[in-house]
């Protein structure tokens, strides 16, 4: 005779757990039931003493079971006592071998054998699967190991990492701290793995931090030892212990024999689901990161939800409130679900996402309403958000110098997409023409809902290349001309050092850069000589078009550059049909002839101009650079940053590449599009209006940033001890004093020291006269440029 | 960062720019300077209008106006000190409070030769006028320094960091010990005295002078350079990479020790400057009350 349950839930992680809470507390009869013999196996496989997040913080908890932000142990600890407290149901060491049936009658086959009966089943395995072990012979030693909780607990131990994805990188690295490391790729590269840790691997490779058997494969084991085979023929390498990261088998196949469909073939697709979470298959619910919602705090929501939808309790979304607030006013014509569908009604950009992931944008997104006349940007400000007329009218002001000159925008259309795509400020100030509703998008759910939806991405792309060509070359081109240049105008991308264009070609278009700058050069002596710089907003190779001549010089990407190309021909109708254009060009190319004289009369500044590309500058919005006839190494500049940033320096005075007199020290660009920004699970670093890219207190210490700063401008740091006062410092010599830099405070009472977390120069944005470092250097040789500004004040 | 620039060094500084940024001394279009000249000029202007009764000295009307306004100037000279420690404070840049620190205490020369009327004497009076000199001297010599010595330092690193020099020096030491084992006794006795003994810095006329005539490694390298001549074959080959070895490192020490001299210079005028700011503070204070109390 087989068990019988209403609900029978699979996997013990935050959502299956916060499922059969709220079964337990509503007395609903259920079974739990997880594979290994503890909760929560993907959080219990965290290294020790890991933080663990409770992101997005806006989303309120919704659940019989607690959970915030906290160490590993102490999110664990919680649910064990939980569980025991509603008199959870929970079977451990229970694998689900198979499943058939629909609601009312699931059979579920455990362990192969024992079969479970319930009348509804929530699926909550989430996507990390079964870790594949080693197959080789004597991979049971007790030395071999599939996880790595504390890479500090070794030391002075020989220890062989198989695999090459992420979390073999990041065991390698991490150990080679204090071990001797070999890793063992089976292939000849990293290719697996995410730019970040490829870094990673490759530099501590180079450094010879550790080794790598490249194409090499385990064949056997044996205590204390592991035999490895690669083209070179066996090797025996003695091992204090071996740790194999060979991934996890994703649960789909198990998903798709359960009679879930999924609507493509990709391994990364998601099921099908209602908005209760059923899947096709009736009275199967799919909750959690196999239903696409990563996140703890999702997953045990959805955990609540499932159940008293189980139950026949429609409730509504836990985001509900806070809709509701974010629709404000707009509360007193429509409910929730109305407003939504009203936003979809008038927005089409959006109308192609489906009830949950409009919800899901809309929490990330803000809602405006402007009364006519409101500003809504200015002009250069920083700010990469998307807007969306749902209801009014907004006007952009093309026009600098005059706020009369306008493009009306109506219900539908959108605006700020140039600064978005671009990560450049605002290109025009824009005003509520009418009372007006706008929706406001953040980047990152932009960039998104790019990705996952392909109409959205064309739309914000087209309508951003014909509004940059406006911005960049001139608001008087009209709709017929532009809708001409459109029909040839290439996005082109180019990689850093690739020409854009070479001396001696035929000249057959202008490139309008829309982000990143380029460098130009031409022949002189048998080398390519440095003579202009140029960046987002300006255009390049006009001088052979306009003139008819083949092109004179070579433009390379002194960054990675997005460009718009334009057929000569076109370029030229704008030249002759807008007048203001045309005197621009005309200047423009009277500046570069300047620039050329001055930089061909310089042999200095032409290979200093290079030296600084070669460095990077190109893609720097803000430098520090130092003049060394100036500087007499007093550190005044870093006592001042550590002085002024909580006892830890963002910049290092003395290390960096020097050419002649200029000093680059190391110290943050604040990059154009950063680096640093690109891979941040936390969304912890931002970029200010006025520009300086910052971390702010959601850094968790992972420690991408740093790894992908190719500049070395960010630190991993614990907090620095406090300072002593003045006098004890003076007379009693406690701690450090004025400017000294601070050690990291030790740990009380011996526990785990706090976490290090990722430091950089935030361009003192929020201190009073800007710079601390520049203002401190007594003699003026630190200062701080945009690299246009360095290049139009030494070229002229 | 790889230490990969030797060549820079041993190539000679690459061309540079002119100076990018304002020095100190004309900082502001000379706005201070122009301060302080106004201020020299109304002192003399006063002193000369002034007909005391007697001899001018610090007790007439004008010497107390001097006094005042040069007591005020050391106390506000004297809290460049502090002000250079409050970082991140403050509208005005540091370097615009240097040279208003550099001229307008070159103008208490004047100011407090005439409030003292050109008086001298053994009193704590003109111990305090002569630590006021030997301040602004020294303070003098300092400006010469700030001046001089950055280009030279920044030209003889090449663009190599102190600490990357050491780096390229200990995998020298690691190549010529490497080929030193097989070249007999003597010369690797040779070469493990320059690895062992060979320092960099040291005391304080040591780092001044910026050379050390005992040093190790020199000793090597020509001793070696003489022993080499007699070996033959493979040997011959490996004693003639490793002169080559100890002659890089000697060049490499010349520009440590040179970057140390440098640095130890900047600091030394500082050595002078502020303890005796300290006892200038010290005198001023009992002038000051001596002439209230005793006068």
């Amino acid at each position: 005779m087989s068990e019988r349950y209403q609900i029978a839930i699979i996997g013990s992680g935050p959502g299956g757990m916060s499922a059969a809470g709220r079964a337990a507390e509503l007395g609903v009869s259920h079974i739990l039931l997880e594979r290994t013999d503890h909760l929560s196996d993907t959080i219990y496989k965290y290294q020790k003493g890991k933080h663990v997040m409770a992101t997005p913080d806006i989303l309120p908890l919704r659940s019989s079971m607690t959970f915030e932000a906290g160490a590993r142990e102490a999110v664990l600890g919680a649910w064990d006592n939980e569980c025991e407290k509603h008199g959870v149901n929970i079977r451990y060491n229970a694998d689900l071998t198979g499943m058939k049936g629909e609601k009312g009658n699931f059979e579920l086959t455990v362990n192969g054998s024992e079969t479970i009966e319930a009348d509804a089943v929530v699926l909550a395995i989430g996507l990390q699967g079964n870790l594949n072990p080693l197959r080789v012979p004597g991979a049971e030693w007790e030395g071999v190991q599939y996880q790595l909780d504390d890479p500090e607990e070794y030391e002075d131990e020989t220890i062989v990492v198989i695999g090459a994805g992420d979390a073999a990188i990041e065991n390698a690295v991490a150990l080679s701290e204090q071990n001797q490391v070999i890793i063992v790729n089976r292939r000849n590269e990293f290719a697996r793995a995410k730019d970040g840790n490829r870094k990673l691997i490759e530099d501590a490779i180079e450094s010879e931090k550790l080794r790598c058997a490249y194409e090499a494969n385990p064949v056997s084991v044996a205590p204390g030892e592991i035999t490895l085979e690669s083209k070179g023929g066996q090797e025996r390498v003695s091992c204090n212990r071996v740790i194999a990261r060979l991934g996890a088998s994703p649960p789909r196949r198990f998903v798709e024999s359960c009679g879930v469909e999924f609507p493509s073939e990709e391994m990364a697709a998601l099921p099908e689901l209602s908005p209760q979470y059923e899947s096709n298959v009736s009275g199967l619910y799919i909750i959690g990161a196999l239903g696409g919602y990563p996140l703890i705090k999702q997953a045990m929501n959805q955990g609540y939800e499932v159940v008293e939808f189980i139950q026949g309790n429609n409730i509504k979304p836990a985001d509900e409130p806070l809709l509701e607030d974010k629709f404000g006013p707009l509360i007193d014509r429509f409910t929730v679900d109305e407003a939504i569908d009203w936003l979809r009604e008038n927005i089409p950009l959006i109308r192609g996402l489906t009830a949950l992931q409009l919800r899901e944008v809309l929490l990330e997104s803000d809602l405006h309403i402007k009364a006519a006349g409101d500003p809504i940007f200015e002009i250069n400000e920083f700010g990469t958000t998307v807007f969306m007329i749902a209801e009014g009218l907004a006007h952009v002001q093309i026009d600098p110098t005059d706020p009369s000159v306008v493009v009306p925008l109506d219900t539908g259309k959108f605006f700020g997409e140039i600064a978005m795509v671009a990560a450049r400020p605002r290109t025009a100030t824009v005003v509520a023409a009418e009372p007006s509703v706008l929706l406001e998008i953040p980047r990152r759910t932009m960039i998104k809902l790019m990705n996952s939806v392909a109409s959205v991405e064309t739309q914000i792309r087209d309508a951003a290349t014909a509004r940059q060509l406006r911005v960049h070359l001139s608001q008087s081109i009209s709709d017929e001309l532009m809708g001409t240049i459109l029909e040839t105008a290439e996005e082109r991308e180019f990689k850093w050092g690739q020409p854009l264009l070479q001396e001696g070609e035929e000249s057959d278009g202008v490139f309008v850069i829309r982000k990143g700058s380029v460098t130009i050069y031409e022949s002189a002596g048998g080398h390519e000589a440095f003579r202009a710089f140029a960046a987002t907003g300006e255009f390049v190779g006009e001088g052979g078009v306009i003139e008819n001549t083949k092109r004179g010089q070579t433009i390379r990407a002194a960054t990675q550059v997005e460009s718009i190309w334009i057929a000569g021909d076109r370029f030229k109708r704008i030249v002759d049909e807008v007048p203001d254009f045309k005197r621009r060009v005309h200047e423009t190319m009277l500046t570069r002839v300047r620039h050329n004289q001055a930089a061909s009369a310089n042999e200095a500044w032409e290979r200093s101009a290079e030296f600084l590309v070669d460095q990077g500058m190109g893609e720097a919005t803000d430098i520090l650079l130092i003049d060394e006839t100036l500087c007499i190494g007093c550190d005044n500049c870093e006592k001042a940053c550590a002085e002024t940033h909580g006892g830890i320096a963002r910049l290092k005075r003395e290390t960096g590449p020097t050419f002649g007199n200029i000093h680059l020290p190391i110290a943050c660009r604040h990059c154009e599009d950063p680096y640093c920004m690109s891979d941040c699970p936390a969304d912890a670093i931002h970029r200010a209006q006025s520009g300086e890219v910052f971390i702010d207190e959601k850094c968790i210490g992972c420690g991408n940033c740093k790894i992908n700063c190719p500049y070395d401008s960010i630190e991993m740091s614990g907090a620095p001890a406090s300072k002593p006062g003045l006098l004890s410092w003076l007379l009693f010599g406690a701690g450090s004093g004025p400017g000294q830099n601070q050690a990291p405070a030790k740990p009380d009472n011996g526990g785990a020291a706090a976490p290090k977390l990722a430091v950089k120069c935030d361009s003192c944005k929020e201190i009073k006269g800007g710079h601390a470092c520049v203002r401190a250097c007594p003699t003026g040789a630190a200062f701080r440029v945009s690299p246009s500004e360095y290049f139009a004040r030494i070229g002229s | 960062m790889a230490v990969t620039q030797s060549s820079e060094t041993e190539q000679g500084a690459p061309e540079r720019l002119g100076v990018l940024q304002e020095p100190v001394i004309s900082s502001g279009n000379y706005k201070y300077l122009k301060l302080a000249l106004t201020l020299i000029l109304i002192s003399i202007a006063a002193y000369i209008y002034d007909e005391p009764l007697g001899q001018p000295n610090g007790g007439t009307w004008i010497g107390y106006t001097l006094g005042t306004v040069g007591a005020l100037l050391i106390v506000w000279l004297g809290w460049f000190g502090i002000r250079k420690r409050r970082y991140g404070t403050g509208g005005m840049m540091l370097q615009e409070w240097l040279s208003a620190h550099v001229y307008l205490g070159f103008s208490l020369i004047v100011i407090a030769t005439l409030h003292a009327g050109f008086q001298v004497g053994l009193n704590v009076h003109t111990l305090a006028y002569v630590l006021m000199l030997i301040v602004i001297l020294s303070g003098v010599w300092g400006i010469y320094l700030y001046i001089a010595l950055p280009t030279r330092m920044s030209e003889s690193r090449g663009g190599i960091t102190l600490d990357q020099l050491v780096v390229l020096i200990a995998d020298l030491d690691k190549s010529a010990l490497g080929k030193s084992v097989k070249l007999g006794d003597d010369i690797n006795d040779l070469v493990r005295d320059a690895v062992e003994n060979t320092t960099i810095g040291g005391g304080m006329v040591r780092q001044l002078s910026g050379r050390d005539p005992s040093c190790p490694t020199a000793r090597a390298l020509e001793r070696i350079g003489e022993l080499v001549k007699s070996l033959s074959g493979g040997d011959a080959a490996t004693g003639r990479q490793l002169v080559v070895d100890l002659a890089r490192k000697n060049r490499l020490l010349t520009v440590a020790r040179l970057d140390v001299k440098y640095r130890a210079w900047l600091n030394l005028w500082l050595l002078v400057h502020v303890p005796a700011t300290v006892g200038l503070i010290a005198a001023l204070i009992a002038h000051i009350l001596s002439v209230f109390f005793y006068w």
